[in-house]
């Protein structure tokens, strides 16, 4: 560096100047420091807002449906429309409406619109109820029967105040006779509003008020017993192969590299598989939980090798070292003294692999679990559906009935996974050594 | 009842370990010295022996039962059945093989001869089932005792048990590995074998540089130019729209979220944000599908018909007749939300790579007069620069492998024109999967065959994304450990 380029040495007012300029631009760079500490403040307040607003969105869209209404009317099998030596030949759906009608003293028109308006407002389980119970006793005919069932869909909504009298009536479900007699029977007691126990004892159906989740349930349970079946003790073993026992060599370093890009893989593509290699192929049953299982179990393979391993590797080679010192053979040392000290965080691995599965959705879409079942699985074989494809297909429906009720399936995969990840972080809290 | 003869298997073996180890002492006792292998460790070996090859077999029933039977029905079809043509004859052995298992059978009916036809070869059907269902068994029962007799003629104090057995050991973990190397073989094998009959029925240059996709056309055979109908260009503008949105929430959002958290913030409030985004990360995406579809969706339309709403009738007339009618289901609510699921993934990673910066750069920066977030600009990230890019690069292999989430906020029917407007309904390469493949389908039709295709550009993009991610993380790591 030459003189040339030295400043001229300044002078006071110079300095006063610099020493001002200093100071703004210190004031500009502390400013700049806070706005950046905003940006991620603002960044972590918006990804957790989000959470939120997710969340009140589910819970408030689904509370409802954990409620129901209930109606319980008499219903006197008439003779003259039930034959006893066909039950099954009567209308007890229209029956029952004019019942309703002449309890309301509402005049049946001469088409009958007036009884269809007021079948519109029961279940069908009304009917089906009445048919069972002719049929296990036809004595019953000519006699009252007492028949509680849920209330239709639209009406339910009614009394939660989902579908009142504020939307113009060309644009809802009922009119406003039909809301007229909703508030009669709700002020003559005959309607009770209570815990939607149907939601947990019984399966899809086409009736809003009809459907639960218990299908799903169970199909999910069967699956996810399949796929922990299946990808435990696959994933562990591999997991310990690998971290334990294989050579450095290529054919290793491929199969490393083949799990890391597995866990990358897009979820529906496994999907393709299952269709393609056990459906097509294979001739695995289409729907079932079974299939579901497999696909899943290699969905989630490679997340519980690598889980494993890394629990493997938290195991300090001291405990391996010792072992083989006193004459512990190399499978020996593994099985007996590094496994167990692994086993919470290969647990935790498996838990939290097996959450992620039970939110799966796409691969299951492809191998037909999107099916309507209205039945409880019976086996791992039968037509299933699982609790995610279940929240699909309400979401997809038509009904805002069922909409209420995709909240709620929603609430209640959350609250499994909840369970599932609670179990995951006390198992780590109460058995985890740190070395 | 395979379920039950593995549960018989496992009694079994437990009875053999218990007998062989009593066989194993007294022998030990007689011989009046150590054994090579202790009692436990001999009838370890016997009970591997017992149990391993009559599991591996019915494994392999409960795997290719269903391919057996269906081969056997195949080659036994009565003449009426036999004379079908190829996709048609797929379908009666489907059905045949459904109705043997109680199973539902596909929309199809069968009349005249083929009905009785089908009746007799239902009949069959629930023989071979029988047959690969208890003689499978048998067979197994009969391998478990043969192993267990085998291995306990073997069983002397001089015999090196413990070896054998841990042989055995090593043979199931290779297996268990091969396992992961199988399902890779299986995604290329299977994407490959119906992506091949794909393009030899429309070039694969077409569907690459294709502008218009409209795969129900096809349906029709006697319509000329179905090939046209398979240009996936469209596809993969609404799969880079809907993936570019992702990525402007979800990138800045993301990172800036790490790093406060792994720069600024202190322990406390790092144990609350932590679990927090994995709250978020854990969310499964049918809920952030329902989320978009029911809520997002609607909340953006409503928005967007309020501006276009104010704009009509102004200078911005135009503007505002087109947003008065924009549709829920916009690639901009897909995208947004495909954001929210993206930043803990981010975030996360991001955090990671941030947090092996060594500290020693942050203090030579702050020993010459920077600030924090000079430091963290000018030094931390351009250091943390390429895991950072491995990690938006994970992200975007994420946010196009995404199904759920597009499949709810677009509607399997959504618009397959091709558009860079975020405000129009746009399809993805995913959800056209989904909408090719669900239903009741036949394997041989070119819809099915072009989601195929679909799936194979999907993983083979997303394989290259991967890999290259991986490499430059790992090559960024070896930089400062």
């Amino acid at each position: 560096m030459t003189d040339a380029a030295l400043p001229p040495p300044p002078s006071a007012a110079g300095r006063a100047a610099a020493r001002a300029a200093a100071g703004k631009r210190l004031k500009r760079r502390h400013a700049a420091e806070a706005r950046f500490r905003a940006y991620g403040l603002g960044a972590i307040a918006l990804a957790i807002g989000f959470l939120a607003i997710l969340l009140a969105g589910v819970i408030q869209q689904g509370l409802p449906a954990f409620r129901t209404n209930t109606i319980s009317l008499p219903v006197y099998v008439d003779p003259a429309k039930v034959d006893a030596r066909d039950p099954q030949g009567a209308n007890y759906d229209l029956m029952i409406a004019e019942q309703l009608l002449n309890r309301l003293h509402v005049e049946n028109d001469d088409l009958g619109e007036n009884a269809l308006r007021a079948k519109d407002l029961l279940s069908p389980d009304m009917g089906f109820q009445v048919l069972d119970a002719v049929k296990r006793d036809p004595s019953l005919i000519g006699r009252t029967l007492t028949i509680a069932a849920p209330i239709g869909g639209n009406a339910d909504l009614y009394y939660k105040g989902e579908l009142g009298r504020e939307i113009a009536e060309a644009d809802r479900k009922l009119d406003d006779a039909q809301l007229d007699w909703l508030d009669r029977l709700k002020a003559d007691g005959l309607v009770t509003e209570g815990f939607n126990t149907r939601l947990f004892t019984h399966a899809d159906s086409t009736q809003p008020e009809l459907a639960g989740l218990l299908g799903a349930i169970v199909g999910s349970a069967l699956m996810l017993l399949v796929t922990a079946l299946v990808a435990a003790p696959a994933g562990v073993l591999a997991a310990v192969y690998l971290e334990e026992f294989a050579p450095r060599n290529r054919l290793t370093n491929f199969i490393e590299v083949n799990i890391n890009n597995l866990a990358a893989v897009p979820s529906i593509v496994y999907g393709m598989l299952g269709l393609a290699v056990f459906i097509n192929w294979l001739q695995f049953p289409r729907s079932a939980p079974i299939t579901g299982g497999v696909v899943l179990a290699l969905l989630v393979l490679p997340t519980i090798i690598i889980a494993t391993r890394s629990a493997l590797k938290a195991v300090p080679p001291s405990i391996r070292e010792g072992a083989l010192a006193v004459g512990a053979s190399p499978t020996q040392a593994v099985f007996h003294h590094v496994l167990p000290p692994a086993t919470p965080g290969i647990m935790t691995g498996v838990i939290l692999a097996l959450a992620h599965a039970l939110g799966e959705t796409a691969p299951l879409l492809m191998i037909g679990m999107v099916s309507f079942t209205t039945s409880v699985p019976e086996g791992f074989t039968s037509a299933a559906t699982v609790l995610p494809v279940q929240i699909f297909i309400w979401e997809n429906a038509a009904e805002r009935a069922f909409h209420e009720r995709t909240g709620a399936a929603i609430l209640v995969l959350l609250a499994f996974m909840v369970v599932m990840n609670l179990a995951a972080i006390l198992l780590r809290r109460r058995f985890e050594r740190r070395w | 009842m395979f379920w039950i003869a593995i549960l018989g298997l496992f009694l079994f073996s437990a009875a053999a370990f218990g007998l062989a180890r009593r066989k194993a002492s007294d022998a030990a006792r007689a011989a009046g010295r150590r054994p090579n292998s202790l009692p436990g460790q001999q009838a370890g070996y016997v009970a591997l022996w017992a149990f391993t090859p009559a599991l591996i077999l019915l494994a392999c029933l409960i795997v290719f039962s269903g391919r057996i039977e269906t081969g056997l029905i195949e080659a036994n079809l009565p003449g009426a059945a036999a004379a079908l043509e190829a996709d048609q004859k797929a379908l009666f052995v489907g059905d045949v093989h459904a109705i043997a298992e109680g199973r539902p059978t596909s929309a199809a009916t069968w009349s005249g001869p083929l009905a009785t036809a089908r009746a007799a070869a239902v009949d069959k059907a629930r023989d071979y089932e029988l047959l690969t269902g208890w003689g499978g068994v048998i067979l197994a029962g009969l391998v478990a005792v043969a192993g267990f007799l085998l291995a306990l003629r073997r069983l002397s104090p001089d015999f090196t048990a413990r070896r054998h057995a841990e042989g055995w050991i090593h043979g199931l973990l290779i297996t268990c590995s091969a396992l992961a190397v199988l399902t890779t073989v299986g995604i290329i094998a299977s994407l490959l074998f119906e992506s091949v009959r794909f393009f030899q029925v429309v070039s694969p240059v077409d569907f690459l540089t294709g502008l218009h996709w409209s795969p129900q056309t096809a349906l029709r055979e006697d319509q000329a130019g179905s090939a046209g109908a398979f240009g996936a260009v469209p596809l993969f503008v609404g799969t880079l729209l809907i993936m570019t949105i992702a990525m402007v929430v979800a990138a800045p959002i993301g990172l800036y979220a790490a790093i406060y958290l792994s720069e600024y913030a202190g322990p406390r409030l790092r144990a609350w944000v932590k679990p927090v985004l994995e709250i978020l990360a854990g969310i499964p995406t049918v809920v952030f599908g329902v989320f978009a579809a029911l809520t997002v969706g609607p909340a953006f339309a409503a928005f967007f018909k309020w501006i276009g709403g104010n704009l009509v009738g102004g200078p911005l007339d135009g503007v505002g007749q087109y947003l008065v009618q924009v549709q829920p289901n916009m690639a901009l609510a897909a995208g947004v939300v495909m954001g929210v699921m993206l930043i803990p993934f981010i975030s996360s990673l991001s955090d990671d790579i941030l947090n092996a910066v060594p500290q020693s750069l942050r203090d030579g920066s702050y020993a010459m007069g920077a600030t924090k977030s000079e430091t963290v600009k000018k030094v931390v990230l351009p250091a943390a620069l390429p895991g950072v890019a491995g990690a938006f690069i994970l992200a975007v292999s994420r946010a196009i492998g995404e199904t759920m989430i597009v499949l709810l906020a677009l509607g399997s029917g959504g618009g397959t024109n091709l558009t860079f407007n975020p405000l129009d309904a746009v399809s993805t390469v995913t959800v056209q999967i989904v909408s090719l493949l669900t239903g009741d389908l036949e394997f041989d039709r070119p819809t099915t065959m072009a989601a195929f295709g679909l799936g194979l550009t999907l993983f083979v993009v997303t394989l290259t994304l991967n890999i290259i991610a991986l490499r430059i993380v790992q090559a960024y790591r070896e930089q400062y450990d």
